[in-house]
């Protein structure tokens, strides 16, 4: 698909996807922590459709960022739960697009305070390209490389229906 | 400094020291009172620390002795992962104003960061900030832990995050401060916090000796009858009975202190069932609170200490992150 394109799959589609990916990949006891807030709203619905025992986890990296100098803390942050034990886990890092890599970086140093998982990691729904980052995923749905200044948001309805858009930074 | 700005408030609105809760806009209470929230969590980690405050030096300046609220800017200090200098500086009440600034431009020359300050002379806080100001040190930030009887804003937050843990909302509450209000530079930081915060009905119950003049200014309702006072309200927050403030013989002694302003149990149940009790610490058992009541199921006392951690933390991380 070339960076051009304004219109992007279904995100629907691309959860489906990304759960039939993971689905014969992932490990028996396997917990996924989703990274505030499209994260959170994707490993919900990954955690029903692959049928995990463990507790679904969220993040929210505020306290880890790398641009709290420049930028501070943003309004409306929420608690982090990791309702499991992460000393010995296998931890699927779950975000919505993976741009920069900083995201990830954050979130890894941030379950560490956990605990030392066992193994971590990385789902994304889209890799828009761009890193900054030795940071790669091992479940991707889509590669979607954009130009620097573009940003693709994933969007949730009242309904709980996903939908991705693609607008200026 | 600008008179006409806060000089609380950076120039783009953001909280540059906090000094006072007079005067800071709802907003920027709000905000600290969201973002203390996610902070509450990093104590339950096996690692209580966030890397915030990296490579940042806080210095407590406690020209006052106050092991509790020193303690807990150490703690808030160190679990955002600054590098924490006490400093003690016992002075006598004729410490000038040279030596204060003196002190600030050393530790400046030091590389502070942040500077918490408790003094037992109103303003010197302001002082410090407006002195950084005219020196063009902008990026040092100042934390007022308590200045004379003027205000302890990090304690009237924290009761304000106490409040909305276990109220949810300010809108319909009827909240009663009672005691020493003459000395406390905590009740002033309550009521303006309330006030501002939406609280219809603020009441202050005292003995008229331990009362301000011309209280009735803030917009709160005075009652010399603790019992009138206490009737169908939803937090009662106690004060401390200052002893190392009073001059001269305010009260005939605590026991009648204690018979007509001390919250006992038989006085609580005057207040609505599921009211609940603050109280800033250190208590005086007997005097101002008694034990049935402090140790009972209305005090949120000890949760506050736990808040006052994550309330701080989210005002030093606000004022560094700008």
């Amino acid at each position: 698909m070339s960076a051009a394109a304004t219109r992007l799959p279904d995100a629907e589609t691309l959860l489906s996807t990304l759960a039939e990916a993971m689905r014969p990949r992932i490990a028996e006891g396997a917990a996924l922590v989703g990274v505030h807030t499209g994260g959170v709203w994707l490993a919900e619905r990954l955690h029903a459709m692959l049928g995990l025992t463990a507790p679904a986890g969220s993040i929210d990296v505020s306290f880890y960022r790398d641009d709290f100098g420049s930028r501070g803390l943003p309004g409306g942050m929420r608690r982090s739960a990791i309702p499991f034990a992460v000393d010995g886990a296998h931890i699927i890092i779950v975000d919505d697009v993976l741009h920069t890599g900083r995201t990830v970086r954050a979130a890894i140093n941030e379950l560490f305070d956990y605990g030392r998982p066992r193994r971590i990691e990385l789902a994304v729904l889209v890799d828009r390209g761009g890193r900054e980052l030795p940071i790669a995923p091992d479940y991707c749905a889509l590669d979607f490389p954009l130009p620097a200044g573009r940003t693709v948001v994933l969007a949730r309805s009242d309904d709980g229906k996903l939908a991705l858009n693609i607008c200026d930074e | 400094m600008n008179a006409s700005r806060n000089p609380q408030l950076g120039r783009d609105g953001s909280l540059q020291h906090l000094l006072t809760i007079e005067g800071l806009p709802g907003e920027i209470i709000k905000r600290i009172l969201d973002t203390a929230a996610p902070f509450t969590e990093v104590a339950e980690r096996e690692v209580k620390k966030v890397p915030l405050l990296r490579g940042k030096s806080v210095f407590n300046l406690f020209f006052e002795n106050s092991t509790r609220t020193r303690t807990t800017f150490e703690i808030a200090a160190k679990r955002l992962s600054a590098d924490v200098i006490n400093l003690n500086i016992n002075t006598s009440s004729t410490a000038k104003g040279e030596t204060l600034l003196d002190t600030v431009d050393n530790l400046s020359a030091m590389q502070a960061d942040m500077f918490v300050v408790r003094h037992a002379a109103s303003g010197a806080p302001y002082l410090i900030a407006q002195h950084l100001a005219a020196t063009g040190r902008d990026h040092i930030h100042v934390v007022n832990a308590g200045d004379g009887r003027h205000a302890h804003p990090t304690q009237g937050l924290l009761d304000m995050y106490t409040i909305r843990h276990y109220k949810k909302s300010f809108a319909d509450l009827t909240v009663a401060i009672v005691g020493d209000v003459l000395h406390s530079r905590v009740a002033r930081s309550q009521i303006h916090a309330l006030a501002t915060l939406g609280v219809p009905e603020i009441r202050v119950i005292a003995p008229q000796t331990l009362l301000p003049t011309a209280m009735e200014r803030l917009g709160v309702r005075v009652f010399h009858d603790m019992r009138a006072g206490l009737r169908g309200v939803d937090v009662v927050m106690m004060l401390r009975l200052q002893n190392e403030r009073m001059e001269g013989a305010l009260l005939p002694s605590t026991q009648e202190y204690f018979k007509y302003f001390g919250l006992t149990r038989e006085k609580l149940e005057l207040a609505k069932p599921d009211a609940i009790v603050l109280h800033p610490g250190p208590m005086n058992r007997g005097v101002e609170i008694d034990s049935a009541v402090a140790d009972g199921p209305h005090a949120v006392i000890l949760p506050q200490v736990t808040f006052g951690i994550a309330v701080r933390m989210a005002v030093m991380s606000m004022l560094a992150g700008g």
